[in-house]
């Protein structure tokens, strides 16, 4: 993988995402002039002209909390992967954990977010560490699936040959069941990052110390929805570029793919 | 050295697949399996394998039962090419499983490719493959692992006629540097005439040996083309696979 390689994906990446460029631009086009034409206050709908210029002037704040956002996406998302990856090996060798854990997982999915948040800052704080939670909760379970899942795709001539090779149970995982499960992996890695951002920004929205969730809350109630959307804006470029360090990886890890 | 099946049983589920198939390979010899599909041909080298085991009957190497898995290199009905190893790799895969570093597996099986038809692919990826060299690094991967017996369920089945021809010249040609003792399943008379010492014929499900032919024809056979004893029992073989199927 070399530099060229990169930016011809890139410019790949740049060319299919033309069509999309345009219609956001068209939708911002319309939105500006819809302001503009209807004289609504700025108290009500802000123009993105306006929004674009007072974000700009409260960058400094915007940057560090979306810092603090970032930082609690990430971990907790880390910490939502590695339990989820160590798991789905246990279950792989132990199919009764399946059947005992899954349940409980799926429950765990039916829960309102907007119930638990508050509950989670009351027992854990301000912290990070109620966050770190959130995000695992609504990430662990769609990350745990697609390895399983992923693991039980594995073609069986592969599993029968490696049997037939010699290769114990430890082999077979770690040569066939592994690199089989890496398109699932990826597919729950894409959608699963999106969601952890909204759900850090939940969390902060339920009490935090910073991040954009807890700015979000503080610029609604001064009656500022110029710098709420400002903070949307933010939120979704952080979360588009960690779906596109999604991609990025997955198309890094399978060379076989691309060539 | 002497393979013996004997009257192997098994019931699948609900479905009774084997119904009591027996069947002996010695030293070097090469051994058709015929029969028609879903017979239960697959299931005879999972069998082998040990990934099933029998009802009833069994399994013996030299008067021994078959212990440990040690024996076969096996070849998949479909080449079972891992996508995410290059060609080299899964050319060498049994010798990794066995231990070997993967570097070290690399230079056993380099020289060997040339030999298999492709020599100057091993950085591709198998799905840059043709399908006859698909076959080829399949059978490939199992020769190198250096086991006393082969087993190749329908090696050249996928592959068009012309294709096909000359993978069953290759492998006769290969067989005739190395004679490996060697199980081969296959759909395809001709194929069975042209590269047996014997062939055994399945009924349809469930499965027995419904007539064993010995080829005695002199080799290489390929080259040449089919003669008229060997003409001749193509014609028997298929009289009776189509009788079989009457019944
Ligand atoms: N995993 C399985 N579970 C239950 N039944 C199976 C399984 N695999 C195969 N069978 C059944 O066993 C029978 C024999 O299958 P097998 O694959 O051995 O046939 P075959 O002779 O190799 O056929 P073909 O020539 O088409 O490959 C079939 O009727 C099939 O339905
Ligand atoms: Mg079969």
């Amino acid at each position: 993988m070399d530099i060229a390689d990169v930016s011809r994906a890139a410019a790949r990446g740049l060319k299919r995402a033309a069509p999309a460029l345009v219609s956001v631009i068209l939708i911002l086009l319309g939105w500006e002039v819809y302001v503009d034409l209807s004289g609504i206050s700025a108290t009500a709908l802000p123009a993105p002209s306006r929004v674009a210029e007072q974000g700009w002037q409260a960058r400094a704040v915007l940057a560090e909390n979306a810092l603090a956002t970032l930082t609690a996406t990430l971990s907790g998302f880390a910490v939502s992967l590695a339990c989820a990856f160590v798991l789905s090996v246990a279950i792989d060798f132990v199919p009764l954990l399946r059947r005992a854990l899954f349940p409980v997982f799926v429950i765990s999915q039916t829960l309102p977010l907007v119930a638990i948040a508050p509950l989670v800052v009351l027992w854990f704080g301000f912290g990070l560490l109620p966050k770190i939670l959130l995000v695992a909760l609504v990430t662990f379970f769609p990350m745990l699936v697609a390895l399983v899942d992923g693991y039980e795709a594995t073609d069986r001539d592969i599993t029968r040959l490696l049997r037939s090779m010699g290769a114990g149970r430890g082999q077979v995982f770690w040569r066939a069941r592994l690199p089989s499960a890496l398109p699932f992996f990826f597919a729950g890695l894409r959608i699963s990052i999106t969601y952890a951002v909204v759900a850090a920004i939940f969390a902060e929205y339920a009490g935090a110390a910073r991040g954009l969730g807890i700015f979000i809350l503080n610029a609604k109630n001064n009656f500022r929805p110029d710098l709420v959307l400002a903070a949307v804006f933010v939120s979704s470029a952080l979360t588009l570029a960690l779906f596109a360090l999604a991609v990025l990886a997955q198309y890094m890890s399978q060379p076989w793919r691309r060539a | 050295m002497t393979l013996r099946l004997d009257d192997l049983r098994l019931t699948r589920g609900v479905t009774h697949v084997l119904d009591g198939v027996s069947l002996e390979a010695r030293a070097a010899e090469f051994i058709s399996i015929l029969g028609p599909s879903g017979a239960g041909k697959s299931t005879l080298f999972e069998l082998l394998l040990g990934s099933l085991e029998p009802d009833g009957g069994q399994i013996s190497f030299n008067g021994q039962p078959v212990q440990g898995r040690d024996l076969f290199a096996f070849m998949p009905q479909r080449d079972a090419l891992m996508p995410w190893r290059r060609v080299i790799d899964n050319i060498a895969l049994g010798l990794e499983v066995q231990g070997l570093p993967r570097r070290a597996a690399r230079e056993r099986v380099r020289p060997l490719l040339p030999r298999f038809g492709l020599d100057g692919f091993e950085r591709h990826w198998p799905h840059q493959l043709s399908g006859g060299m698909r076959q080829r690094a399949a059978l490939a991967r199992t020769l190198v692992q250096d086991r006393p017996l082969l087993l190749l369920d329908e090696p050249f089945g996928a592959l068009d006629a012309l294709t096909r021809t000359r993978m069953q010249r290759w492998l006769e040609a290969r067989l005739q540097e190395t004679r490996v003792t060697t199980l081969l399943v296959t759909h395809d008379v001709r194929e069975a005439v042209a590269l047996s010492d014997r062939i055994y014929l399945l009924s349809p499900r469930p499965a027995r040996v419904v007539e064993v032919f010995d080829v005695p024809q002199p080799r290489p056979r390929m080259e040449t083309g089919p003669g008229e004893e060997a003409l001749a029992l193509e014609t028997r073989i298929l009289r009776t696979l189509l009788e079989g199927e009457r019944e």
